[in-house]
């Protein structure tokens, strides 16, 4: 039963990766990352690791797969520009060449605890309260200098994401129309014979021409009221 | 399932991800890629704490998600920017800190 599971999720997290490098589609990769995400919880589950299981599960494939859902989508997906001719030759080749070496360097290894299940562990591996006991003996100084890279990573981010004014390309300037004021809007001021003066501040070069035909107010003082 | 397999399931998904920051030229899937090869790491990591019967690999697994999330947080921060300047969003083009 376990070989099953261990064959199934490692399928599927092998597949997984493979979708993120070769689908086109940026939308496409991120869910392949979740799936490949989801796979590897089940081989952290195999290896007695519960609290990173669902710590991977919640933060990876829950928080960080909707951050990049959200970029993905705010960008639209820009169209895949094919990589250069060199390194889409040498790129996976240098991949092969690295797994062929890693698994080389990691099964000829004179390691013995790679042939074996695992040493025996006590009761409770890989549970929360084991690995909070640790984070906040052992490893108090990790845990806080995380704590600090998380708080600095989310300042950073929300600086860099910002709206900048005077940066960007100037398409953020509101845009003001003039219209020309009809002579007439039908106000009761207007039928008082007072014309309104808000507008008379800004047509005033187009007086000169304009005025021949349109029949003066009776009221002409214009100063406001 | 002995260690081993676990350990080649890691180094396939390393290389996988080597491979894809080699080839892509899209800033958002080469954050992905790199999502991989962190990923592989901490598999490494969970399957030499159990064959050492020991939780300090799993802290360190732990540790290195929650530096992934900060950087995913600064990379996609730093994407959403290049994209509101109206920049190419391609890495090669993106080359002014070249020197």
């Amino acid at each position: 039963m376990t070989q099953f599971i261990f064959f199934v999720a490692a399928i599927g997290a092998l597949g997984g990766a493979l979708g993120v490098v070769l689908l086109r589609n940026p939308f496409y990769s991120v869910l392949s990352l979740a799936f490949h995400l989801v796979c590897l919880a089940a081989l952290f589950l195999l290896l007695h690791a519960e609290f990173v299981a669902a710590a991977q599960v919640v933060v990876y494939a829950g928080a960080v797969m909707v951050l990049y859902v959200f970029v993905v989508s705010y960008i639209g997906g820009a169209e895949q520009v094919p990589s250069g001719a060199v390194l889409k030759v040498l790129g996976p080749l240098f991949a092969l060449a690295v797994a062929v070496e890693l698994c080389i360097a990691m099964l000829g290894s004179a390691l013995k605890g790679i042939k074996t299940k695992g040493a025996p562990i006590h009761s409770g591996f890989g549970q929360p309260a084991h690995i909070g006991t640790q984070l906040l003996t052992k490893y108090l100084f990790a845990f806080e200098a995380a704590s600090i890279l998380l708080l600095v990573a989310a300042i950073g981010a929300v600086v860099l994401a910002r709206r900048r004014r005077g940066l960007e390309g100037g398409d953020e300037e509101p845009v003001r129309i003039r219209l020309r004021e009809p002579d007439y809007a039908g106000t009761m001021a207007e039928g008082a014979g007072v014309r309104s003066t808000r507008y008379d501040e800004l047509l005033r070069p187009d007086d000169e021409s304009g005025t021949q035909q349109e029949p003066k107010p009776e009221a002409t003082h214009t100063g406001g009221w | 399932m002995n260690i081993g397999w676990y350990l080649v399931v890691s180094a396939l998904v390393f290389c996988i991800g080597a491979g894809g920051v080699l080839t892509r030229r899209n800033p958002l899937s080469i954050l992905l890629c790199l999502e991989l090869m962190l990923n592989g790491a901490n598999l490494a990591l969970v399957a030499f704490a159990r064959m050492w019967g020991g939780e300090s690999g799993q802290v360190f697994a732990l540790i290195v998600m929650i530096v992934a999330a900060a950087e995913v947080t600064v990379g996609l921060g730093l994407i959403v920017a290049i994209y509101r300047r109206r920049l190419p969003i391609d890495v090669d083009e993106l080359s002014e800190l070249h020197g």
